[in-house]
């Protein structure tokens, strides 16, 4: 790897770049900084333009460096950022943008703003125009400033609350804050791309002035609209949106609905899965047995107490009816194998008895149902809470029992 | 002329004019600055016909300096001549070897340098021969001093190149500082040797050489990396009424070291082409005789001082070592071309080879019988042990390695004198170095480490071993007794077996190499020995390996049937 005898200028500058990517991977930034220095040089012999030329990886390499150095200051990394905006014209919005970020994850909200603004006044030709994309975002982040401000204001002012005097001019400023940054946020939800905080900072200004059919209209746009990419957080955010205003239960399932294909193990799939249960409808019934089986296919929500007694309230309820049972058996089909062991194990019985005793209720409750009474944790559970007097577990015990046949029933 | 200001030489008054339009004393013919446009009109106005008629070159009428490629070779030339007196080769070398060798030179290329009418061609070399006869010592004006010397002001102190330009041919003109700077790149390859930057340590090596003073070619090549020897942004030295940019660029700024072949090959080249005698005999009392460098890469490979005597024989038996075959006859192409640095290591390499095979078997073997016998006998020198060897110079080498690599990592390319190949780019390449050196300045102080503002002392001995050392980290006092036996009163090896680096020698008509080497198919303690060597001669292993192929081949030619030979290992 070392010794290559004929050294020039660019296997020398190339050398230094490996050393320096090592240092900042290790976080040696003295290091680091010590080879950037040497390294500065390859901008006399910059011709490329391309993504990783001398340019782009001494603003990058040095930012990272710049942030993270103990000896470091806002005001040098500030200095050092206006030298790389001069440096390359055609990164010049890109350059800013970072560099709002940068100041905003410091707290330094004024001083972003102030960034923020000098950019989009920025007019270079046609440099300026290329660079459109960067000059929305931009924009976007200006909007979303201008939406921080008025927040502050709306809570002076709904903090003041019926007081004597009205601050007329509070009130201006919350307008004129609104006005901005409606029209810079509106602009960039247009563009197909993940906005979240965009999108819920809008939908925030529009609830509060009454705007509902509006913010109805931007989230629905966000979700359905096949131009943007797929992002379970518009689903999240439409119904939320659409259960603040007491939406028929019909439109609220029929966005989950989406969420839950789009990730089976999102948290709200528990409040869909209570929502079916109680519907009439029997398909949606139907339907919450599937989503809960689906979330708790997922390690994540193995120890979760809410989920395993949302299934085992609706295993119950279906084994009491003795209606449906095909339901249960379908849903098992694609889990008796590796369910058993991933749930329901002796290991597991053992541990969630001890650390949990009512999710190892509920579980052993689903077990008993599945796969029998001679499982080994519904046998474990059932002995020990038993033994243990828990009234409950002997009712559990009683109703399993009670119900063993549905066992050979479901699982053939 | 009305030129009456007596010459700083030699005190007459006695001014005659150049083509190159600069007065020259006619006595001493010291060349000054002085050019012809501060003088009367009447005499420009003759100059100016001869200059049209010339067709040449432009003349500028504001009193600008002009200068040719080969007076930047000069300048070049005399700061890397000042810079090895620092170091302390003899003045002999600076005052009249080398400048012997350059204008030798400059007759044998200015000859057939292309476009310029022989007449014009004649007329500049009077310049520079005091006298036809090329030995002669006795009025040889001090060619250093001629042409870059400030007048006593005369000239205006604007000089601008912005314009200065050279009609090369109908349809190019091309913008370089120097006079002929497009036509000197223009040159036909075949023609006479093209003077470039690699070759100025060409000349210099071969000037050392016909001193036959102590400094091999790796070393003359790692003290211009070091920075002791002026090489990379020479240019810097160049006056500033000596404006370098565009096409000088090409043929003064170099961008990268260059490489121990290529300089070798050069001045082999430039020896036969300056016509040189047979150089000066190498002598066993010489710096560069096998028996001196081996002691000297014994020492350095902190090697036991009685591998010494082994060196010897081998360089004996071999004959390398006699003067005929050490020194240089320029234009033979029958004798072999010595490389004094590398046959030395390599003849090392043969002689470890002797005595320990360095098969990565049975070194260690000896290595385990040494430490044996030391432990039980703490009399005496130690018996060398070839393991602690290992292990001493591995730790050195890997943290030596270690620290080049880094600092070839860190290198410093750039001098704060502006390069650019048009005035249009210049603001641009300002603004752009300034931003650098701020870059630096900040990053700099982010560095922790305080930048050593020295140079480090250039030495010849990268690795230093000293007895005093409490480690017993020193080896040249040990001994080789338990690895040799006598036979037939003489001392030879225990080791009866030996195997060779290659069968046969390649022709390298077609690869340049006698052999090829590839460090998988040769035992680890031999990639090994070639590891040190080559980094104390900042060289390529295979090159050493070659010089050991050489060298075997000569050693153990096929009529000796007792050695056999080595199978390859198989890992």
């Amino acid at each position: 790897p070392f010794n290559e005898y004929k050294l020039n200028f660019g296997k020398s500058k190339e050398a230094c770049l490996n050393y320096i990517q090592e240092a900042v991977l290790q976080k040696q930034w003295k290091r680091a900084a010590e080879f950037l220095t040497s390294y500065a040089e390859a901008l006399e012999k910059d011709f490329s333009k391309g993504p990783s030329c001398p340019s782009e990886i001494i603003w990058r390499i040095g930012t990272e460096i710049l942030c993270h150095h103990p000896h470091s200051s806002m005001r040098e990394f500030s200095s050092f950022i206006e030298q790389m905006k001069t440096l390359a014209i055609k990164r010049y919005l890109k350059v800013c943008l970072e560099h709002s970020f940068h100041l905003l994850c410091n707290g330094m909200i004024d001083e972003a703003s102030q960034n923020l603004s000098l950019a989009v006044s920025w007019r270079f030709g046609e440099q300026s125009i290329l660079q459109d994309k960067e000059m929305k975002l931009i924009q976007a982040y200006e909007g979303l400033l201008d939406y921080y401000r008025w927040s502050k204001q709306k809570n002076v002012l709904l903090e003041r609350g019926e007081d004597e005097y009205e601050d007329l001019s509070v009130e201006r400023e919350m307008h004129s804050y609104f006005r901005k940054a409606a029209l810079n946020l509106k602009e960039i939800i247009q563009v197909p791309g993940v906005w979240d905080i965009f999108v819920q900072c809008y939908v925030d200004l529009l609830e509060f002035y009454g705007d509902n059919e509006e913010a109805r209209q931007v989230l629905k746009e966000y979700a359905y609209n096949s131009k943007f990419p797929s992002n379970p957080n518009a689903h999240v955010y439409l119904y939320q949106f659409l259960k603040r205003h007491g939406e028929s239960k019909k439109s609220l399932i029929s966005v989950l609905k989406i969420l839950h294909d789009l990730v089976p193990s999102h948290e709200l799939m528990i409040d869909f899965n209570t929502m079916l249960q109680k519907s009439k409808k029997r398909r949606n019934r139907r339907l919450g047995l599937e989503v809960i089986f689906a979330v708790l296919d997922y390690a994540g929500w193995k120890e979760n107490m809410k989920a395993w007694s949302c299934l085992a309230r609706q295993v119950k309820q279906i084994v009491s009816s003795e209606k449906h049972l095909d339901w249960i058996k379908q849903e098992w089909n694609y889990r008796k194998d590796w369910w058993p062991a991933f749930h329901f194990s002796h290991y597991l019985a053992k541990r969630n008895w001890q650390e949990n005793e009512s999710l190892s209720y509920e579980k052993a409750l689903v077990a008993g149902i599945l796969l029998g009474k001679d499982c080994k944790y519904f046998r474990y559970v059932s002995k020990q809470g038993c033994t243990a007097q828990v009234k409950r577990f002997q009712t559990l015990k009683k109703f399993v029992h009670k119900h063993s046949p549905i066992y050979l029933r479901t699982s053939g | 002329r009305n030129f009456d200001k007596p010459c700083a030489q030699c005190s007459e008054v006695n001014w005659g004019v150049t083509d190159g339009g600069r007065f020259y004393c006619r006595s001493c013919h010291n060349v000054i600055e002085r050019t012809r446009e501060v003088v009367s009109t009447d005499f420009i106005s003759n100059s100016r016909v001869q200059s049209v008629s010339r067709g040449f070159r432009k003349r500028k009428e504001n009193g600008i300096c002009e200068w040719y490629v080969c007076e930047g070779f000069q300048l070049v030339l005399k700061k890397q001549a000042e810079a090895l007196e620092t170091l302390g080769v003899c003045p002999q070398m600076k005052d009249e070897v080398l400048w012997n060798f350059w204008r030798r030179y400059l007759q044998k290329s200015k000859q057939a340098y292309c476009n310029r009418p022989s007449g014009e061609a004649v007329k500049a070399l009077s310049v520079y021969d005091s006298s036809t006869d090329v030995g002669s010592e006795q009025e040889r004006p001090n060619l250093f001093d001629l042409s870059l010397s400030e007048s006593e002001g005369d000239l205006q102190t604007d000089c601008n190149f912005a314009s200065s330009s050279s009609r090369v041919s109908e349809n190019t003109s091309v913008c370089s500082g120097s006079v002929d700077g497009s036509l000197y790149l223009m040159r036909n390859q075949k023609e006479k040797l093209r003077m470039t930057m690699p070759m100025t340590l060409s000349l210099c090596y071969m000037a050392l050489l016909w001193l036959r003073e102590p400094i091999t070619l790796s070393e003359l090549l790692r003290f211009t990396v070091e920075g002791h020897i002026p090489y990379l942004n020479v240019f810097q030295h160049f006056p500033e009424k000596m404006r370098i940019y565009g096409l000088d660029l090409k043929i003064f700024c170099v961008e990268s070291w260059p490489v121990y072949e290529e300089v070798y090959n050069k001045m082999h080249e430039l020896a036969a082409f300056l016509d040189l005698p047979r150089f000066p005999d190498i002598t066993e009392s010489c710096f560069l005789h096998p028996d001196m460098l081996c002691m000297k890469y014994l020492m350095e490979a902190n090697l036991p001082d009685e591998l010494h005597n082994w060196t010897c024989r081998v360089v004996k038996k071999i004959h390398i070592g006699e003067a005929d075959f050490l020194t240089l006859v320029p234009g033979n192409k029958s004798t072999r071309k010595v490389k004094y640095d590398v046959l030395a290591v390599a003849v090392i390499i043969v002689v470890l080879k002797i005595l320990f095979l360095l098969d990565d078997h049975y070194e260690w073997l000896l290595s385990d019988f040494a430490e044996e016998r030391n432990e039980n006998n703490k009399e005496g020198p130690p018996y060398f042990e070839i393991k602690k060897w290992y292990k001493v110079i591995k730790c050195s080498l890997d943290a030596e390695e270690k620290k080049l690599d880094e600092e070839k990592a860190k290198y410093l390319w750039r001098c704060d004198k502006p390069l650019f190949y048009s005035v249009q780019k210049k603001a641009k390449v300002l603004k752009r170095r300034q931003m650098v050196v701020n870059l630096q300045n900040q990053f700099g102080k982010l560095s922790g480490s305080v930048q050593p503002t020295e140079k480090p002392k250039p030495s010849s001995f990268q690795l230093r071993w000293s007895e005093e050392n409490p480690d017993g980290a020193c080896f040249h006092g040990h001994s080789l007794e338990g690895i040799l036996q006598e036979k037939c009163g003489l001392l030879t090896s225990m080791n009866p077996d030996y195997w060779l680096c290659t069968q046969k020698l390649c022709n390298g008509k077609e690869c340049g190499h006698v052999a090829h080497y590839r460090d998988v198919d040769f035992p680890q303690s031999y990639h090994f020995v070639l590891r040190l060597f080559s980094f104390l001669l900042r060289i390529q292993p295979s090159y050493i390996h070659d010089e050991v192929c050489v060298i075997e081949q000569e050693l153990f030619n096929k009529n000796r049937c007792k050695e056999r030979k080595y199978k390859r290992l198989k890992k």
